[in-house]
């Protein structure tokens, strides 16, 4: 049905809402990456049958599931506790759901209203039967993430009925392009996509440009190891990042928008896809939105997996189907992005700000966070912390709230370390920045950036020489490969570190290792090169003494690096069988029958086969 | 407009579209690899870096210079990030320099040593890849690219050609043909500007020059030796001669102490392709058809034509090139056992151009199933060879080419520079050849330095609307426009290397941009001290057509004319 003008969008709206609100009851199944392994899928099929004629009951799930008629949500966000189950209207939610459960809970919850206790979250001594009340959620301020798990993504009018498109209509019908911008500006929203560049400057640069040809793009190339907040956004409500497209598109009166998505995010671009044909069958994409003289057509586009083509002229290079390759700066995307046109380029989350802001106002806006970085932030919130997932808090919350409070503390209750913040691109925080405000601003300051949002927090066990091997051998395979410093000094630079891993390593290592990260930040040509010596140069500031006992006692107190292990027999356990000698692969064990064994360590290759053959547990390592 | 401090002193600026023009400028020579004022800002290499006042570093090269800026170009810093990357460019880089066909004219090398490059701390760890000779133009060894792109963007931007690109990523980042085709198996018309451009080893000329010594130390065989127009006046820039001086006599003089037999003029090939192609011109003009004629004599335009537009193919000139036209000439000249003394013969041409090596091998260069061009080399190649034997040019007492075919009018010499067939077929065109009406061709809009010149010349009472063309980018653009009936033309002159053969792919490498005028200059001079203007005048060419051609200018001056 196309909707011909205002009228007729606030009809259907109110249509939509009046449906949604004769809904008794909702169960749904987290269809998120995590929990589908933990077996929601069959939990939602279990479910399916229960339901069966059961009027007013609705299931629904975010994975892909071929059966008509059935609705999608995205991810919960609490994905620890996976598979996740939430009930309306009590919202009750239910954790570690297994297939077996889901009988008692469509007898007692959904049939007569009752909390199913035992799947519910308790701390020990607190029992939460509200998903709101769970120390996880209650902590966070979910803006951004508000409609994630909680609406159909697939059905425009289940978004329609919570305000979709309420913003933009506003926009459209009520304010003028330069309103827009100016409520953006006053709002100081800044990229959510790492820099925190100010968007409404960004816009305002745009629409000053002579050129009138301009475009809209989003970037959805969610790249770093362990962030997901974008795919998360964009496959539990689609309808958010567009609406803020739209906006943008208005306020710097573009016609044309893209969305740049991974391939490797193939439910977000399928997502995508309904939610833009039902706007444009909706008649709120194409030509003469709603009447008007505004016309804003929007397109997908896939990348194929180079973390480069998350840099804005890289990836428009490749939107333009050309190598994903930054370019030098002059000029800037704002002049000369897309087409060599001006380009509005922004990241997932900050479209999906937009509409909030819109809605509620720059005040409104100015009033969550700080004053310079206003609003919230999602996290991918991974590692060795009690509650993983994805959350969402106001800026300028402390590392600690976020590991303690909405994280749990560290799992096992070992000792906390560091929590690398920003991915490939980020630092290493550590125990003495734990009350450290996280905002951009604040950040920068001691060397660190938000970056795209991943939080990978570290206990005892994490070896720091390894994070940063990891980190560099990243940037490295994901060099484009065009400036020298990045293309040949992250390869020096992963080759130092792997020898220092493997016990090979020299003290003036580190003085290379600081020498190349100095000219790699200082002379890259992108945003990739110039923070990929971050995560090395932060763990060295931080933990220099783990790298010194790596080089000179060639020692991994996180008995991580495998190549630094120690083999030992405990004499009190050994009862000189001589298996693990006979299975050596390298001679290193000697002994006598039925007396201790000996594993000499300048022999051993640290393979392991003496210790998995060991039947008295013997063999141990340091 | 403005001034900027750079090192502490003022400098202004105009209109240098960059700071690395106005450092440049300011007489510091910034190094960079990968930086081309004709190619379009790339930014890879970052040696340009220089600080501001705050302590921020940029490059250079992609930086618009704004009214008082501050920067230093030579910090302690810089400096060592400089010497770092070239160390690590290095690091992957084949490091045979003593064997290598550049040493001594390696960018990489020249700059690795300025920066006081000594040791070079990491491992070669590249597998080395295999060497791509396919092409008869050029050779690639990809063991020896650095990957500053400086030849992708020369093949695209300039050229238009996109034979070559990059492929994969990070480390294992290839500058190669699609799908891993070789070079010779692809588009790639052999004009060679990517050798050019290349500050190393890895894009080089396929050379000739063993072959070409060993006919010589042949005592069965008769060397003779042709040597085009634009060679002369870029010779001597490898031997410390000024820079487009015309060294002509020296280079015949060389030759014959080398031990070539005879040693001739290209400018009589072209004479006689001005006169074929003048008059394959004037009828096409009073029939009307296949208008505009484009002119035939460079192959990697023909090649081009042939591979991206065959549709208007038809509308080459028949005519073969000045090379093929000289190369037929002379092979039919010596088949006569008189002449040959009984020895096989063997027909070389110094060109400076790549492309001519492929056209030799071209169906339509031959006659009777055998070449009429043997070997080409290049000026770069005659150049290693006179340095090779000893000779010191410098030293070297002039002499004249030898008769038959040692001698051209102006018009045959001008060929070399971009305007020139154009020029030297007006001349042919009209009637008398007196100053007032050279003048007037030279004035008509023939001349100059830009990419495509088009003019109308009044000719027996019409305009002949005339474009000429530098650069296969400019050539792709103007065929557009001439498919898509945009714009109209009677005569379409085309050199693949932009400003003409004074810059082919197989002259000496100098980045300096007065190179071009000086090669320039040096050969209208050479037009201005000849006294013959008119390739018709040329008298070794007349006598040509009552003996030799009679009843064979088709057979050995045109192509593709059915036998």
């Amino acid at each position: 049905m196309k909707l011909e003008n205002r009228t007729q969008l606030d009809d259907f709206r109110q249509q939509c809402r009046e449906k949604k609100q004769a809904e008794v009851c909702k169960i749904l199944v987290c269809g998120g990456s995590g929990c589908l392994a933990g077996g929601s899928e069959k939990i939602y099929q279990r479910f399916k049958e229960l339901v069966e004629g059961k009027s007013g009951v609705s299931v629904e799930i975010g994975a892909e599931i071929a059966h008509t008629g059935v609705k999608k949500s995205g991810c919960h966000g609490f994905c620890e506790m996976g598979p996740l189950v939430r009930i309306e209207p009590y919202n009750y939610l239910y954790l570690k759901v297994q297939l077996e459960d889901c009988d008692e809970i469509f007898e007692k919850t959904v049939c007569q209203g009752e909390p199913v206790e035992r799947l519910m979250y308790h701390d020990g001594t607190e029992l939460y039967q509200r998903q709101e009340d769970i120390p996880f959620y209650a902590k966070q301020t979910r803006l951004v993430l508000k409609n994630c798990g909680h609406i159909d993504a697939e059905h425009i009018e289940d978004a329609l009925a919570v305000g979709a498109y309420e913003s933009f209509e506003k926009a459209l019908f009520e304010m003028t392009p330069e309103a827009v911008i100016k409520t953006i500006s006053d709002s100081k929203l800044r990229g959510r996509g790492g820099a925190g560049f100010p968007t409404g400057r960004k816009w305002t640069q745009v629409a000053g440009q002579k050129e009138k040809v301009r475009y809209v793009v989003c970037n959805g190339d969610e790249g770093d190891p362990g962030a997901f907040m974008d795919r998360s956004v964009m496959e539990g409500d689609p309808h958010r990042m567009i609406e803020g497209m739209m906006i943008a598109a208005y306020a710097v009166q573009a016609h044309e928008g893209y969305v740049y998505v991974r391939a490797e995010y193939p439910l977000a671009v399928r997502r995508l896809q309904i939610a833009i044909a039902q706007a444009e069958e909706c008649g709120i994409l194409g030509d003469h939105i709603l009447g008007t003289d505004f016309s804003f057509h929007l397109h997908i586009n896939r990348g194929a997996g180079a973390f480069v083509c998350g840099e804005g002229s890289a990836l428009t290079a490749s939107i333009e189907g050309r190598r994903g390759m930054p370019r030098v700066k002059p000029p800037r995307t704002v002049e000369k992005g897309l087409w060599a046109k001006p380009t509005v380029l922004n990241n997932v989350e900050t479209y999906a700000n937009v509409p909030m802001i819109i809605k509620n106002g720059a005040d409104w806006f100015l009033g969550i966070g700080t004053p310079d970085s206003p609003g919230t932030k999602a996290f991918a919130l991974t590692g060795n912390v009690k509650n993983t997932g994805l959350i969402e808090v106001p800026m300028g919350i402390t590392l600690r709230e976020i590991v303690y409070d909405i994280g749990g503390g560290i799992k096992d209750d070992k000792k906390f370390k560091a929590v690398q913040i920003g991915g490939p691109s980020g630092g290493c925080l550590t125990e003495k920045q734990m009350d450290n405000k996280m905002d951009f601003d604040s950040l920068t300051k001691i060397g660190a950036m938000i970056g795209s949002g991943g939080l990978v927090v570290m206990d005892e066990d994490t070896c720091m020489v390894e994070v940063a091997r990891f980190f560099m051998n990243f940037t490295k395979r994901e060099s484009c490969g065009k400036c020298v410093p990045c293309r040949e000094g992250t390869k020096r630079m992963l080759e130092i570190l792997e020898r220092i891993v493997a016990g090979n390593g020299e003290m003036s290592d580190l003085d290379e290792l600081e020498e190349l990260a100095q000219m790699i930040e200082s002379s890259s040509l992108c945003g990739l090169g110039k923070s990929a010596p971050k995560p090395v140069i932060s763990t060295i500031q931080a933990f220099r003494d783990e790298y010194i006992e790596h080089i000179q006692d060639k020692k991994c107190r996180a008995h991580v690096c495998a190549k630094l292990k120690q083999f030992h027999i405990d004499e009190s356990k050994c009862k000189g069988c001589s298996k693990c000698a006979r299975n050596c692969p390298a001679n290193a064990i000697t002994g006598e029958i039925k007396s201790p064994y000996h594993i000499d360590n300048d022999k051993c290759i640290k393979c392991g086969t003496c210790m998995d053959n060991c039947a008295f547990g013997a063999i141990y390592t340091e | 407009m403005g001034f900027m401090t750079i090192d502490g002193r003022r400098v202004e600026f105009t209109d240098e579209p960059n700071v690395l023009s106005v450092i440049r400028k300011a007489g510091i020579d910034i190094p960079t690899l990968c930086y081309h004022s004709d190619l379009s800002i790339y930014g890879a290499c970052r040696l340009c870096m220089v600080e501001n006042d705050w302590g921020k570093t940029f490059a250079s090269c992609s930086e618009p210079p704004k009214d008082g800026m501050v920067i230093y170009t030579n910090t302690p810093r810089l400096m060592s990030y400089r010497k770092l990357i070239l160390e690590l460019l290095l690091a992957s880089h084949c490091r045979d320099c003593t064997t290598c066909i550049k040493s001594g004219e390696c960018r990489l090398q020249e700059l690795a040593h300025r920066m006081g490059v000594q040791n070079v701390r990491f491992q070669n760890t590249r597998e080395p890849l295999p060497i791509d000779s396919s092409s008869p133009a050029i050779i690639r060894d990809p063991n020896k690219c650095i990957l500053c792109g400086d030849c992708v963007r020369m093949c695209d931007n300039v050229q238009g050609i996109n034979a070559i690109d990059f492929a994969y990523r990070g480390t294992e980042a290839l500058v190669t043909p699609a799908f891993n085709k070789k070079i010779g198996e692809t588009d790639c018309v052999g004009c060679g500007q990517c050798r050019v451009v290349c500050p190393t080893g890895a894009i080089s000329i396929h050379t000739n020059m063993d072959a070409v010594w060993e006919a010589i130390a042949d005592k069965n065989k008769k060397v003779i030796v042709q040597i085009a127009p634009a060679v002369r006046v870029a010779l001597g820039d490898l031997f410390g001669i000024p820079k487009g001086e015309n060294v002509m006599g020296k280079l015949v003089g060389a030759l014959h102490q080398m031990g070539f037999d005879e040693v001739y003029d290209t400018s009589y090939g072209a004479d006689l392709t001005v006169i074929e192609e003048s008059k394959e011109f004037r009828e096409r003009l009073s029939s009307g058809e296949n208008l505009p004629i484009f002119t035939s004599c460079c192959p990697a335009w023909v090649k081009f034509c042939e591979t991206r537009y065959p549709e208007l193919a038809e509308h080459l000139s028949t005519c073969r090139s000045p090379q093929q036209m000289f190369g037929a000439v002379a092979k039919e000249y010596y088949s006569d056992s008189e002449k040959n003394g009984g020895k096989e013969i063997v027909s070389v041409s110094i060109m400076p151009c790549t492309a001519k090596k492929e056209e030799i091998l071209r169906p339509e260069s031959c006659t009777n199933g055998k070449q009429d061009v043997d070997y080409v080399l290049t000026t770069t190649e005659v150049a290693a060879m006179i340095k090779k034997t000893g000779i010191i040019f410098d030293q070297v007492e002039i002499e004249s080419a030898d008769v038959p075919f040692g001698i051209g009018s102006g018009g045959g010499v001008i060929f070399g520079v971009s305007g020139g067939v154009t020029e030297a077929v007006l001349r042919t065109l009209q009637q008398g050849h007196n100053r007032t009406e050279m003048d007037a061709i030279k004035t008509s809009g023939v001349r100059g330095e830009d990419g495509i010149k088009e003019f109308t010349y009044d000719y027996n009472g019409r305009k002949i609307r005339a474009a000429v063309v530098s650069g296969l980018a400019n050539a792709d653009n103007l065929m557009k426009r001439i498919q898509n009936h945009e714009a109209e033309y009677d005569f379409v002159e085309v050199m693949a290397c932009r400003r003409g053969c004074i810059m082919g792919g197989g002259q000496p490498v100098k980045p300096e941009v007065d190179t071009r005028d000086a090669r320039t200059k040096g050969l209208y001079d050479t037009d201005v001290n000849t006294q013959i203007k008119k390739s018709d005048d040329n008298p070794m060419i007349l006598s040509l057509y009552d003996t030799l051609l009679k009843g064979k200018e088709h057979k050995l001056l045109h192509r593709n004319f059915p036998e």
